[in-house]
This record gives C-alpha cells, sequence and structure tokens, in this order.
C-alpha cells in the first residue's frame, strides 16, 4: 500500500493546476514530488531551503497577498522548531495555512528523537483556530488534504503517517463517525489507531468511535454516544496521551463521566528500531490497549 | 470636491507634536524617533500607498518589523490620514487601537502587526513572493528593521533566501541606532551583500539621501539601504 505522503505531492500538484490561489512552501523536504507541478506553476512552488522561520513567515507573507499556502515538512520541523511563527505569522496576522506534517509521532524511528513530534497537536491546542485533521489511510488523506485546502483562509493542520489503517472510512473533515455500538463504554480511536483499537476491542461491549477531525472535537458525537455506551470513555490518540482528554472533558461537562486518555507516552525511549516496536513501547499494540481498556471499563464490558 | 472626500495631512514639522500626543512607557522612547525621518520620507515620497487603499492588490506594502517604539509610525499614520489624530492621545490604554506594538487587525494601514522581533522580513518575503507569483509587478514590498534586530536568525534565513533568489521588489530599510550586540564595523551591509542584495548606508536624519537610496534601481537584486542615526547609547 502507498503512505499517506505517497499522496500528498499528487494531489496538491492537482490543486496546484485547479485553483490560481494555492501555493507550496517547502523546506528542503518533499521537493522532488513537486518538480513537474514547479514547472508549470514556477510561481506558486517555493523551496526555501533548510530555513524553517521562513518557511512559515513566507508562508503568511504569500497569504497576505490572497494566495493559498500549503506548507510542508516533517512535524518536528514544521510545528515545533518555527513554533512562534505559527503563533504570530499565522495566527496573530490572521494569515490562512494548510500545515501538512510527515513523520508523526515515531514514524522513523531509527531516526530517533529529533525527528519524532508526538506534542505537536498538543501545541497547536495552546493555539486558538486550528482545525486539525489526522487522516487514517492513504484515501481519507486525500480527501481530507483537499478539505484543508478549500476551507477558505483557514488555519488548517494535516498530520500525515506511516501508521495507517487497512482501510479507508468515509470522512467528511468534521465529524467523529461510529464505526461499532455497544453498551458499556465509549472508545475513540484517532487516525490511524483504528485497526488497533478495533482488534483490541473485539468481542468488548463498547461504542468505537472513529476522529479523523480533531479539532474542533466533536464533543456532540462523543456526547451522542455515552447516551446508549454510558460516559466511560477511552480516547486513543497517535500523539501525547491525554492531548484530547480536556475537549472531551468539555463535551461531557453536564454529566458525570471518566476519561482515559491513551496515546504516546513523554518518556524519552532512546531507542531506535521500527515502527511497530514504538506502538508496543508506548503501549498503543492491540493487546497492550485491550489489557488497558478492559481494565479501565471493568467487568461489565465483557459480553 | 467635497469635505467627505478630504483627507487631512500634515508636514513633517507637525510629527514632533502629535508624537506629543502619545505617552509611551520609558524604554521604547528613544527607539520611536530613530525611525521618524525614514518613516517620513517613505510615507511621503516613496510608498504608493493611500488611506482609500487599503486592500487595492496593486498597493506598495510596508512591513514595520521592528514594532518596538512605534509613536513614530503611529504620527506618520495620523499625518497621512491613515489614522484619527484623535486616536494618539489613547496610546496604549486598554480602549485604544494603538499598542505599544501595533496590531494589524486594529491598525488602518498596518500590514502587520509585530513588537516580537525577526518576524518583518521574513513576510516581507513572502509577501514579494506572493505578488511575483501573481503577476503583480507593479507593487514594492518595504520593511523596515533596526540593527539589533537583525542579531535575531530568522532575519538570516530571509536575507540568505531573497538575494538569490532575485526579489527585486523587495525592500529592506535597517534604522542603525548601533544597538546591536556583538555587532561589527560595516557588518551589516556586508551581510547583505554577501547575499547579492544591492545595498546603500546613508545619514537616516537626511531626506534627500535617504530618497535618493530609496529610489536607487537595483534591476534583479533586493536591495537594503542602512540608514545610520545617532547612537541608542548616546
Amino acid at each position: 500500500m502507498d503512505t499517506m505522503r505517497d499522496r500528498f505531492a499528487p494531489v496538491v500538484s492537482r490543486l496546484l493546476d485547479e485553483d490560481p490561489r494555492v501555493a507550496v512552501v517547502l523546506a528542503a523536504i518533499g521537493t522532488d514530488g513537486f518538480a513537474a507541478a514547479a514547472r508549470r506553476h514556477p510561481g506558486r512552488v517555493v523551496d526555501v531551503g533548510i530555513r524553517e522561520q521562513l518557511l512559515i513567515g513566507a508562508a503568511a507573507g504569500l497569504a497576505l497577498t490572497g494566495l493559498r499556502p500549503v506548507v510542508h515538512t516533517f512535524a518536528s520541523f514544521l510545528v515545533e522548531r518555527p513554533f512562534e511563527q505559527v503563533k504570530l505569522d499565522l495566527g496573530h496576522q490572521e494569515a490562512g495555512a494548510v500545515l501538512v506534517s510527515a513523520a508523526a509521532s515515531f514514524d522513523w524511528p531509527a531516526g530517533g528523537y529529533t525527528h519524532m513530534a508526538p506534542g505537536d497537536v498538543a501545541l497547536l491546542d495552546t493555539l486558538d483556530g486550528w482545525t486539525v485533521h489526522v487522516p487514517g489511510h492513504p484515501d481519507e488523506a486525500e480527501t481530507l488534504l483537499r478539505h484543508a485546502v478549500a476551507a477558505g483562509d483557514d488555519k488548517v493542520y494535516v498530520r500525515l503517517s506511516v501508521q495507517a489503517n487497512g482501510q479507508a472510512l468515509p470522512v467528511d473533515g468534521e465529524r467523529f463517525c461510529t464505526v461499532r455500538e455497544g453498551r458499556s463504554g465509549v472508545v475513540v480511536a484517532v487516525g490511524p489507531m483504528l485497526d488497533a483499537v478495533l482488534a483490541a476491542t473485539e468481542g468488548l461491549d463498547v461504542t468505537v468511535l472513529y476522529a479523523t477531525t480533531v479539532r474542533p472535537f466533536d464533543g456532540a458525537a462523543l456526547r451522542r454516544a455515552t447516551e446508549t455506551a454510558g460516559t466511560d470513555v477511552v480516547l486513543v490518540e497517535p500523539y501525547l496521551a491525554g492531548t484530547s482528554t480536556a475537549a472531551a472533558n468539555d463535551g461531557l461537562a453536564d454529566v458525570p463521566h471518566r476519561v482515559l486518555g491513551l496515546g504516546v507516552g513523554r518518556r524519552e525511549l532512546r531507542r531506535y528500531g521500527r515502527l511497530e516496536e514504538h506502538v508496543a513501547a508506548h503501549g498503543l499494540d492491540a493487546r497492550s490497549l485491550r489489557e488497558r481498556i478492559s481494565g479501565f471499563l471493568g467487568a461489565t464490558v465483557r459480553v | 470636491m467635497t469635505d467627505a472626500t478630504q483627507t487631512y495631512t500634515s508636514a513633517h514639522a507637525d510629527l514632533a507634536g502629535l508624537m506629543g500626543l502619545m505617552t509611551g512607557d520609558e524604554k521604547h522612547g528613544p527607539a520611536a524617533t530613530s525611525t521618524l525621518d525614514v518613516l517620513w520620507v517613505l510615507y511621503d515620497r516613496v510608498l504608493r500607498v493611500s488611506p482609500e487603499g487599503g486592500d487595492d492588490p496593486g498597493r506598495d506594502r510596508f512591513l514595520l518589523s521592528k514594532g518596538h517604539g512605534p509613536m513614530a509610525y503611529y504620527a506618520v499614520l495620523a499625518a497621512k490620514g491613515f489614522l484619527p489624530v484623535e486616536w494618539l492621545a489613547g496610546f496604549g490604554s486598554y480602549d485604544s487601537p494603538l499598542g505599544h506594538h501595533p496590531d494589524r487587525t486594529l491598525v488602518p494601514g498596518a500590514e502587520i502587526g509585530s513588537g516580537s522581533l525577526g518576524h518583518g522580513l521574513p513576510i516581507a518575503v513572502g509577501t514579494a513572493l506572493g505578488l511575483r507569483a501573481q503577476g503583480l509587478d507593479e507593487p514594492r514590498v518595504w520593511t523596515l528593521v533596526g540593527d539589533a534586530e537583525l542579531d535575531e536568525g530568522s532575519n538570516h534565513e530571509a536575507i540568505a533566501f531573497a538575494g538569490p533568489a532575485g526579489l527585486d521588489r523587495l525592500h529592506t530599510v535597517v534604522v542603525d541606532n548601533s544597538s546591536a550586540t556583538y555587532a561589527r564595523p560595516g557588518g551589516i551591509a556586508a551581510r547583505f551583500e554577501a547575499a547579492g542584495w544591492s545595498t546603500l548606508t546613508v545619514d537616516g536624519r537626511d531626506h534627500e539621501a535617504l530618497y535618493a537610496a530609496f529610489t536607487a534601481p537595483h534591476p534583479g537584486r533586493p536591495h537594503v539601504v542602512v540608514a545610520r542615526v545617532e547612537p541608542k547609547s548616546a
């Protein structure tokens, strides 16, 4: 199967052809995929080199002239390194952009911690007005990329990952969808965590919601799910554990509830190796998830 | 001609009075006047901007990067009719659109908000790229930075990119009041020059010299004017 990132350049190249507002800003990463588009639209494909403060600053300038910048590099260098530019050049200036990251939390484990960004979504949560898409499949990535670019002058973050589910689901760039229904708890699987969550909850009496757009957080869908499945909620996120716990709490503010936030741990593993090994080390493989989910939900969850 | 279409504009001699309407904090005081003559010459003779042309895609863009000490900026904007003179007295108060650092969403005529140093030049690069991409060949992009502001590394990402990218519509004016840390003589112009910019260094209080430097041709290259004023510490 191709990866979400394999889809990125072809999809956005087509958008460059279709929409004269679209511009692509790169920082030496992912430039090959845009070589043909750059020949067709030389002014609208810009590589600033290994300069990530300029990457965001230049995108803001493009937006202020009326263009729709799509900005891409690894998550660490897109959100974390130039965070003040994200806060000020986009946020404070009211300049819209689509930030599309690769490498996610640990897509390249052999690359080590410098290329891991489990905190990207949590960081964006300190800012106002960001839409965050976390596709779980290349087809969903394609849909959500188109959705992001078409979203006027909104500030949108699209988090692409190697981690993916076997099959795509229909996603609308807005709402959670219900994948399974039960009566003894709600599990929210974010993006590429869905397959592991479905395997982990096999035979458990739980509702599984699938979330690919996590900001704004679809609190209404969660609230509705708890009406039949009860108010014990488990979030399974492919980035920092607990990132959406506050959002889930807000969605359930009017009812007594419990929330368990599962995701990537804060502790630096200082390990290389393979993706699966990091998934397991953070307790995000199906077996660990089953243990933690059923432990939290208690005896009633088993059917 | 009706009164409604008239815009009140002042002369350079009125700027001191306009600045006197504002009371900034001490820290921002000396920095404020260092930019006054540069701003005046730009707004009076160089920039093709007007209070009515706020959204005109063909307007020149002036990005005040050095947002510290914006009294001179507000005074010039008021003198040129972008904002009402009555606003000046409220400078820095809760209900005033005029803060100690400008906010583009509150100040008519301000292309960017600034305050945190090192943001204007990278945004100006993107603005120049955006205009070029849309075939808007007329508008020029200007940004004003301080010499100490150039200590911020983000500027050097922008300087290094803009020269080789041939962004000839991009202009930077560095107001040099010798406030940088670890500065070396001639270091400012040398760094721009090494990146392929056209450079001129002039007396930042001499209006004719500033005008000549601002309007000097620089085909194929971005242009920087280093405007030297009295040292901040003097």
